[in-house]
């Protein structure tokens, strides 16, 4: 088990590495440096530029060497905990992302869990009913849940939340709780907030899971074992829970791989329209304002979020399913 | 005694007793692109959501001839003007396809625009009549329209946007946009998958390896942020026709990677084939094996998987206009008119500006059931 998990983490380096590569990149390829752009913006409005401020920086983050050099320097600042620095808000990157990220994961988190609430019980009843109405009702419904651009139901599940339950709009909690210390009430008063994007973030997951594993319960039911056991005699519930959900569960939890990249896709988008105090509108702000640091810095905690999501999936599968463990894979 | 050994002298002609009746025969003789049409045709939905989709798109061929107004014409007295309704009977009498005409109030408390309906006043709809000129596909003048507004009125189906523009008009000529922009990334991602597929497939070892882990890579990166990212490196001063092009590519740069693994996973196991084999036995070259011999083999399938992820470009699009990342006005797209249902007070005051979402909601929905259905027939032989 050990040795699994070692190997595990080993292989995540080099996709690290591809991952930090392909954001620098990006970051990379607008045209002229961060400090050019923030310079003429700060001409533009007519302020005074710090010239050895910015003689610093640019010494700092070694903006006047060569690409590869740069890349090298930002991937051991990285590694150091250094994130570079925001111009927008004249701060190192980690003091801006802090609080944000934590909300985002807990987004994440909830989502997810939700997600696997309500999936795992509509996915067996459409697998064991296939066919029935209950069945094509609830795909109808997956269906609706695919095709409904997230950020627009965001705005109407937030509007009809104002009417009936008087939340108030946007945010994560109430206005009075904003930077003030966690206490219980605030603690409630996120709760009161988290579940309408949750939910907005979870119906197209939700949707995409259901389909996923009633397809997978299917396959498995038609198996020959099942057809014995049923044969034997054993009642249907049993059977159900003793063989094939079992086998199903695995595939529930290797899906977090396809799950986790349209969770933290979806909450970027609704973060936005809701202006939740997560990722969301900063990274879309700084990608506007090109400020590359932070937008660079975002690209990689999403990512290496997703990454770990992934990682801690695969551990909890090969807790569950021995074929794994030892060195096999089961197919997606 | 045993029984005398005996052959008819009678020259034997195998399929007289194995005649095939003419509908097997029909069958077994069929192309495989005409047992995946017979098996489509059984599929109810999704020959159903198939002909919408056609329509959608025979529509973007004329959506300047179906929509009453031209894209840009403002009509600054009816600003957030209401949808009309479209009524038939004026005081129990059939008069045809008419609308009530409209006066205009400011609420002086809330500042609010209100068009109250004169319920004397009806106004026939004209059908093809002479309205707002345009150029009929960039080639000639035309001022020929299904339907006008009537003589001194008005026809907002679904109502005007804050410029007083048409949003039924808007709708049908977004999709113009945001249809082809499906297509056309598909089609870039359709041949970066194929390439990139085919190589790992066929070549196997390290190209493979890399290949695999590149895919890995792209696919646990959550979309979104990336799309948003590429497209704000997208320059502010390219013309809008570049910019289309350019958020077409970045949504295919991160789609081919389910093509490129079906190809790759097929072309596995079909090149240790005979037919495989002995081709190369003949002496062709790799290019003309996958793509004379191999690709044919599943070309159905993969067509059936690309309409699946047609889906979700248009749904990319929409996500980053939305944004203010992806498509820029003039050019005018589903999600560019989104673009304006941003905040909150349109849903509680214009609600009509969220319209565009229901085309959204229906071409997504169809190409998602028409997919499901192409992907069940491409396999004729199960």
């Amino acid at each position: 088990m050990l040795h699994y998990i070692l190997r595990r983490i080993l292989t995540m380096i080099p996709t690290l590495l591809i991952i930090s590569m392909l954001v620098f990149v990006i970051i990379q390829l607008p045209p002229g440096d961060y400090l050019e752009s923030h310079i003429a913006e700060l001409q533009s409005q007519g302020e005074s530029v710090d010239e050895k401020k910015i003689e610093f920086l640019r010494k700092q983050y070694g903006l006047d060497r060569p690409l590869p050099e740069q890349y090298g320097l930002w991937l051991i600042g990285m590694l150091q905990g250094d994130f570079g620095y925001s111009f927008e808000y004249d701060l190192p990157v980690t003091d801006v992302v802090g609080d944000r990220l934590f909300l985002t994961v807990l987004i994440s988190i909830t989502t997810i869990l939700f997600t696997w609430a309500v999936a795992f019980p509509i996915g067996i009843y459409s697998a064991t009913h296939q066919y029935s109405w209950g069945d094509y009702g609830l795909s109808t419904l997956g269906f609706l849940g695919l095709a409904t651009p997230n950020f627009l139901l965001a705005l109407v599940m937030l509007y009809f939340a104002n009417v009936y339950f008087g939340t108030s709009i946007g945010g994560l909690m109430a206005p009075e709780y904003i930077d003030t210390p966690w206490s219980f009430d605030k603690l409630v008063s996120i709760l009161e907030h988290l579940w309408i994007p949750v939910i907005v973030i979870g119906t197209s997951g939700t949707a995409g899971m259901i389909r996923r594993l009633r397809a997978n319960l299917l396959d498995e039911l038609q198996k020959q074992y099942v057809t014995t056991g049923r044969a034997k005699g054993l009642p249907p519930g049993r059977l159900l829970r003793k063989y094939p959900l079992r086998i199903a569960l695995n595939f529930f939890v290797a899906d977090i791989g396809n799950l986790l990249p349209t969770v933290i896709s979806g909450a970027e988008i609704v973060a936005v329209v809701m202006s939740l105090p997560t990722t969301g509108p900063l990274l879309l702000s700084a990608l506007q304002s090109q400020d590359m640091y932070l937008a660079g810095s975002f690209l990689m905690f999403l990512a290496v979020l997703t990454v770990f999501g992934v990682l801690v999936s695969d551990i909890l599968l090969a807790l569950l399913d021995p074929r794994i463990r030892l060195g096999g894979g089961i197919d997606k | 005694m045993s029984a005398r050994h005996f052959v008819s002298g009678e020259p034997f002609d195998p399929h007289s007793i194995e005649a095939l009746t003419p509908v097997q025969e029909k069958y077994y003789l069929a192309s495989q692109w005409k047992l995946m049409w017979w098996k489509l045709r059984r599929h109810r939905l999704a020959v159903i959501c198939g002909v919408i989709l056609a329509l959608n798109y025979a529509s973007i061929l004329f959506s300047e001839v179906i929509a009453p107004y031209d894209l840009h014409t403002r009509h600054t007295d009816y600003i957030y003007s209401p949808p009309q309704a479209v009524h038939l009977f004026h005081d129990g009498e059939f008069i045809g396809p008419f609308v009530y005409g409209r006066g205009y109030e400011l609420d002086m408390e809330i500042l609010k625009r209100n068009y109250p309906e004169h319920r004397d006043e009806v106004l026939p709809l004209r059908f093809f009549c002479a309205g707002d000129p345009y150029r009929f596909w960039g080639l000639f003048e035309a001022r020929f329209h299904f339907v006008c507004p009537p003589e001194n009125g008005t026809f907002f189906l679904l109502g005007t946007d804050r410029l007083g523009r048409d949003m039924f008009s808007r709708i049908t000529q977004g999709a113009r946009v945001s249809l082809t922009i499906g297509l056309v990334g598909i089609a870039i991602s359709f041949f970066f998958g194929i390439v990139i597929g085919g190589l790992a497939g066929y070549y196997g070892g390290w190209v493979d390896a890399v290949v695999q882990r590149l895919i890995e890579v792209i696919r646990s990166f959550p979309e979104l942020p990336l799309w948003m990212a590429l497209s704000a490196v997208l320059p502010v001063n390219w013309s809008p026709i570049l910019i289309f092009f350019g958020i077409t590519v970045i949504l295919a740069l991160l789609d081919w990677t389910g093509l490129a693994r079906a190809v790759r996973s097929k072309l596995l196991s079909l090149r240790e084939e005979d037919y495989c084999a002995a081709a190369e036995l003949m002496g062709a070259r790799p290019g003309r094996i996958i793509g004379r011999h191999l690709l044919p083999g599943f070309m159905s399938h993969l067509i059936a998987s690309a309409t699946l992820s047609v889906p979700a470009m248009i749904l990319g699009e929409t996500a980053l206009s939305f944004l203010g990342l992806g498509l820029r006005p003039p050019v005018t797209s589903w999600g560019v008119l989104l673009n304006e249902a941003q905040n909150i007070n349109v849903v509680a005051l214009y609600p009509w500006l969220l319209f565009p979402v229901v085309p959204v909601v229906l071409v997504i929905l169809a190409f998602n059931f028409f997919g499901d259905g192409l992907r069940d027939a491409a396999d004729p032989y199960k």
